[in-house]
């Protein structure tokens, strides 16, 4: 049976530093939850504290209502997948994922067809006496893979287990091992600093900076409603351009460089400065809107990259769709840039808060 | 045309002529009195002193037979065997458990541990000859091959410590996580994970450690007088008398014991290399 893991409070520290800085989280039972970050931002950290392997040095992980902040590694009844696969080099692949069935004395009439089985999951049996030196990266990995799963856990863990394959490999493996979640409903908790890798494998991911969770929600919901600008950042491309706004009664009038004014939904009252964060692929070129010229145009097949300098010397990035037009337009172009205002995102410029709904 | 010279001079650096001139003179060097032994072995006692250097004029098996004809040939041989396999083991086994827990449990306590155990390596055992001497005598152990166990021991943990821990140090820790998560115990992960994975630097340290071993005279000459409790070094010594010396039956004897040496040796150096490597590229 899989687990909810519980997160209440979580603190980490090493010496004066907060690795972890109390994050809360429910992960639901047999959810696809990823942690995604940018390195030294305690994603490891924090996995590696439902894993056992390190102290929860302030409030309490649970797995449903029982709290395993002093339960050993492995009695918490756990499947864990490495980044370097941590698979046992003088083992073959059957003794391998063999092993954890065996040092958990599950009788050896079992463990032949279990590990069969497990092999088959993943697409090597027929590889089932190599030694791990005569496997590829991909081929090792679903040992590691089938390793974890094999003793039947009831919570997964994989900490960055994509990292060290090649681009075309990663996607494949990322197909492989999402359909074989869905498979066995394993609650699945996954750290990644991929951001494209955590949306396409994801049932929910956390974005983290600094020990802090930043966004918690649907790969969807974050990519087009980012709550604050490290996220609109972090997880794709964001432009982001300095602005005016006055809010009240659900609706913000923006003014951009004194010049561009355009109205948008608001979730609260506010006047003041503000950031308009707005994705490459969400701006457009038009006949009216924020005046600029174009400085650099990529054809990308596709697609059209500009880099579109605007009156106050910014640089902005501008993705246009081949479909969309018929020709590119030229270096020096004096040009408009314009936007949908309900996809675009507004944040309070001190506080970083959200302005936008 | 000029492509082809480089190539070819390029082939001829490659081959490192000036460094193969000086090694085949270095080990002619160390050849040379290695040969001289086995040749004559072969000679009859009369030749050994007519013509030491040459070939035998008439060859002979005579020294090895009257050699395997005494008994007490066996039995220095048995107590030398069971000096080095008793004391290797114990080196490996107790070297390798020790370095484990330092190599993990990393405390201010395991550091001190540790450098204990490498001092070992600074300070000649032989400086404690007397003390050792008169331990034995308490305990009762002379004339036994108990009193050069614990001493063999002492000698080579030190080594075996520094070579072990390095080496575990250098083991991906993940690989201890993953048996740990599988459900192994600390002796479980050692058994089936550490041993396995540092066979080539358990090899370095029992070769390391036999030819020392083997061929100490220092402690057998103290602490055994007793026939039947001698090693073959020990009774070599015997041979070689104030007036006279048995040279025939003595570099026999030496032969034979450099045997089972050279002999592991030879099917323990491709390991052995690789185990003093590969403590050093891991960073």
């Amino acid at each position: 049976m899989s687990h909810a893991v519980i997160i209440d409070k979580a603190v980490k520290r090493y010496g004066d530093f907060q690795a972890v800085n109390g994050i809360s989280l429910t992960i639901k039972p047999g959810e696809f939850f990823t942690l995604l970050g940018p390195s030294g931002c305690g994603k490891t950290t924090l996995l590696r504290m439902i894993a056992g392997f390190n102290t929860v040095d302030g409030g309490e992980i649970r797995f449903d209502d029982s709290v395993i902040n002093n339960v050993p590694a492995h009695k918490r009844d756990i499947g864990m997948v490495f980044q370097n696969y941590a698979i046992f080099p003088h083992l073959n692949v059957t003794d391998n994922v063999a092993y954890g069935l065996k040092a958990r004395k599950v009788p050896n009439a079992e463990i032949g067809p279990r590990v069969m089985e497990a092999l088959k999951m993943v697409q090597i049996d027929h590889l089932a006496t190599r030694k791990p030196n005569e496997l590829s990266g991909g081929q090792q990995q679903r040992v590691a893979l089938a390793r974890a799963f094999v003793i039947e856990p009831s919570v997964l863990l994989m900490d960055e287990p994509l990292s060290n394959l090649d681009a075309k490999l990663r996607v494949q493996m990322r197909t492989t091992i999402k359909k074989l979640q869905r498979r066995l409903g394993i609650t699945t908790v996954y750290v990644t600093h991929d951001q494209e890798e955590a949306l396409a494998i994801s049932d929910r991911i956390a974005v983290m900076k600094e020990g802090n969770i930043m966004q918690v929600g649907a790969p969807e919901e974050i990519y087009r409603k980012p709550a604050n600008p490290f996220v609109a950042n972090f997880i794709g491309v964001s432009n982001f351009i300095d602005c005016d706004v006055n809010a009240s009664g659900g609706k913000a009038e923006v003014t951009i460089e004194g010049k561009y004014h355009i109205s948008m939904p608001a979730n609260q009252a506010y006047q003041g400065a503000a950031i308009l964060s707005a994705r490459p692929e969400q701006l457009f070129l038009s006949d009216k809107g924020i005046p600029g010229v174009i400085t650099l145009a990529l054809f990308l097949g596709d697609f059209v990259q500009y880099e579109i300098r605007l009156e106050n010397d910014q640089v902005i990035e501008l993705n246009e769709y081949t479909k969309d037009t018929d020709s590119t337009r030229a270096v020096g172009e004096n040009v408009f840039v314009d936007f949908n205002p309900r996809q675009v995102s507004l944040y309070k410029k001190d506080s970083q808060e959200v302005l936008s709904c | 045309m000029a492509k082809e010279r480089k190539l070819h001079s390029l082939r001829v650096m490659n081959m490192h002529i000036p460094y193969h001139i000086i090694m085949i003179i270095w080990s002619f060097i160390s050849m040379f009195p290695v040969w001289i032994l086995i040749i004559n072995t072969f000679k009859i006692r009369k030749e050994i002193y007519t013509n030491p250097f040459g070939l035998p004029k008439v060859w002979t098996l005579q020294n090895y037979k009257s050699l395997l004809a005494n008994a007490n040939f066996f039995v220095y041989f048995r107590n030398s065997f069971l000096v080095v396999v008793v004391s290797l083991f114990m080196i490996l086994f107790l070297g390798s458990l020790c370095a484990y827990a330092l190599a993990h449990w990393r405390t201010r306590f395991s550091g001190g541990v540790y450098f204990f155990f490498v001092l070992g390596m600074m300070l000649p055992i032989k400086i404690a000859t007397i003390r050792l001497l008169q331990i034995m005598k308490n305990l009762g152990l002379m004339n036994s091959l108990f009193s050069l166990y614990p001493v063999y021991i002492a000698m080579g943990l030190p080594t075996a410590v520094f070579i072990l821990t390095e080496f575990i140090h250098g083991l991906p820790t993940e690989l201890y996580e993953a048996g740990f998560m599988d459900g192994a115990g600390r002796f479980r992960i050692y058994y089936n994970i550490v041993l396995p994975l540092i066979r080539p630097a358990l090899a370095t340290v029992a070769i390391y450690n036999l030819v020392p071993i083997w061929n100490d005279l220092w402690f057998p000459l103290i602490f055994i007088t007793k026939e039947d409790q001698k090693t073959v070094l020990l009774a070599v010594t015997m041979l070689q008398g104030q007036y006279s010396t048995d040279w025939p039956k003595l570099l026999t004897i030496l032969a034979m014991s450099a045997l089972p040496v050279i002999t592991l040796y030879l099917l323990m150096s491709k390991q052995f290399v690789k185990g003093l490597t590969a403590g050093a590229v891991k960073g």
